[in-house]
């Protein structure tokens, strides 16, 4: 049997008819948002797509997104891709390993050279080259000689895309992103904590049939993160009409409610968690009450509690106010300053500004 | 059935409709008009379009059943069923674990998947002869 060239021969020798492949377009089509004439579109171009070597490489990261792509049930969509590419390289889940395992990266990297898909997961640290390393080779090292030969790179995760955790202050390990490294590869984020299992082979499929996909300005690709969390949420009617949950057990609560006032950061969250959802299509944070964290942009971690509404400022105003308030008279307008610089840090990390942000500044 | 309140009307809490019902059916309306004079098909994925629970039931209930009822099985099953509006068909795809992958209202008179593909006749025709051959 000769070993398949096009993703839609990989898929015939897997004993995938055409109305499988038909059906497999249909729910492609469906997970990236498209209009469903774009079915015969997207097989043409399947048909095609050649069959591309992908080097997985995992740095300060806690394989948490490749358990979120292996978790997904057997025999899924998203498992069919990864039977349509050649997975040369990925430590956690290769049966080989020490130097065999490096050497099957080398010769991934010499026969394709140029022309393989760089997938990465973590951040990379930039302090002691010791902190984190594989094969005795620091990760910043094997991310350069590794990008340099990638046709693409797609950082897996909000470590990857934007330091994620690893990232998050103090940030001991002076982890970065890849995009923070590499200048001259396009770079495709696929942020999350994990992203969508549906959303990482979607991106992928969407980079065999069309090449690069269309970016925002944080490099997602805007058809999985084009929307944000609430303006596709089932709860975003109560939104509209100013019904919200006050607290985890009021009324509210039981009845569904919005749960902008307990911190849901849905309004400046982009991603496709309200319409892919999770397990399986099951549900997502906000349908089992909790609100979202916004987990798939970046600093996360560093933007104020989980549990507090968009419009509170991040931070704590009363030791700063302090010594404001040993200036005398300058005290109300060093103040005013303070929520200024808090609502310039707000907008950096792309916070919603209320009505009570404004009026303190008078 | 002369008085209004003999029909049996289950009030829900309108609180949490998206409202986007009538437009679908409306969408639905002008795609089989178009379908009927020009032969143009058309495909709506109904999960690009938030529904409440509720509205998707009373989706279900006013299309209804029609005449054919199709099973697919192809990476999983698939229902295709004609509703009770002639060139309205539903298509819902599952994978292997019977979970849905897409929903799908499609104007046709048979929705593509249905027919026998092209790209599958030659396999056919090597297993017929295969067939033959070991019996003679």
């Amino acid at each position: 049997m000769n070993k398949p060239v096009t993703v839609a021969d990989a898929l015939r020798l897997g004993g995938v008819t055409r109305r499988g492949f038909l059906k497999y377009c249909s729910a492609i089509a469906s997970l990236m948002a498209l209009p469903p004439a774009s079915v015969s579109v997207i097989a043409a171009a399947l048909e095609k797509a050649r069959r591309p070597s992908v080097i997985w490489l995992s740095f300060q990261e806690c394989t948490g997104c490749t358990e979120s792509l292996t978790r997904s049930h057997a025999a899924t969509v998203e498992d069919l891709i990864f039977n349509a590419i050649s997975l040369d390289y990925h430590h956690t889940l290769q049966a080989a390993s020490g130097d065999a395992a490096e050497a099957a990266r080398e010769a991934a990297m010499h026969d394709n050279y140029g022309n393989y898909l760089l997938v990465v997961d973590g951040s990379i640290p930039t302090g002691n080259p010791g902190y984190s390393t594989i094969a005795g080779i620091s990760n910043k090292d094997m991310l350069l000689e590794v990008a340099a030969g990638a046709a693409a790179i797609v950082s897996v995760g909000s470590c990857a895309a934007f330091g994620g955790i690893p990232h998050a202050d103090p940030n001991p390990t002076g982890a970065v992103s890849v995009a923070d490294l590499i200048k001259d590869k396009p770079i495709i984020n696929v942020p999350g904590c994990p992203p969508i299992p549906a959303v990482i082979t979607g991106v992928l499929v969407q980079y065999l049939t069309f090449g690069l996909p269309q970016l925002d300005h944080l490099g997602r690709p805007v058809a999985f993160y084009g929307q944000s969390i609430h303006d596709r949420c089932y709860r975003r009617p109560f939104y509209d009409k100013g019904l919200f949950a006050e607290s985890f057990d009021d009324e509210g609560a039981k009845k569904g409610w919005c749960l902008y006032k307990v911190g849901c950061k849905g309004p400046t969250t982009y991603n496709a968690c309200a319409t892919t959802k999770w397990n399986n299509g099951t549900s997502f944070p906000i349908e089992a009450g909790h609100p979202c964290l916004g987990c798939s942009e970046p600093d996360f971690w560093d933007a104020g509690s989980f549990y507090k509404a968009l419009s509170t400022p991040t931070g704590s105003i009363g030791a700063t106010a302090v010594y404001a308030a040993g200036a005398g008279l300058l005290a109300g307008a060093a103040l005013g300053a303070v929520q200024r610089s808090r609502k310039n840090a707000a907008i950096r990390k792309h916070e919603k500004i209320g009505i009570d942000d404004l009026t303190q500044e008078s | 059935m002369n008085r209004l309140e003999s029909i049996p009307v289950d009030v829900q809490n309108t609180a949490s409709l998206t409202g986007n019902l009538l437009p679908l059916l409306h969408e639905l309306h002008h795609a089989l008009q178009t379908y009927a004079a020009t032969g143009a098909t058309h495909s709506i994925d109904l999960n690009s379009l938030p529904m409440a629970p509720e509205e998707d039931a009373q989706l279900e209930q006013l299309l209804g059943g029609g005449e054919v009822r199709a099973q697919l099985q192809a990476l999983g099953n698939s229902e295709i069923t004609e509703t009770a509006i002639p060139g309205v068909w539903r298509v819902t795809h599952r994978n292997a674990d019977g979970a849905v992958v897409a929903r799908l209202l499609e104007i046709t008179d048979c929705p593509a998947i249905l027919k026998t593909q092209h790209q599958d006749l030659a396999d056919g025709v090597q297993r017929l002869e295969t067939l033959i051959s070991e019996g003679s």
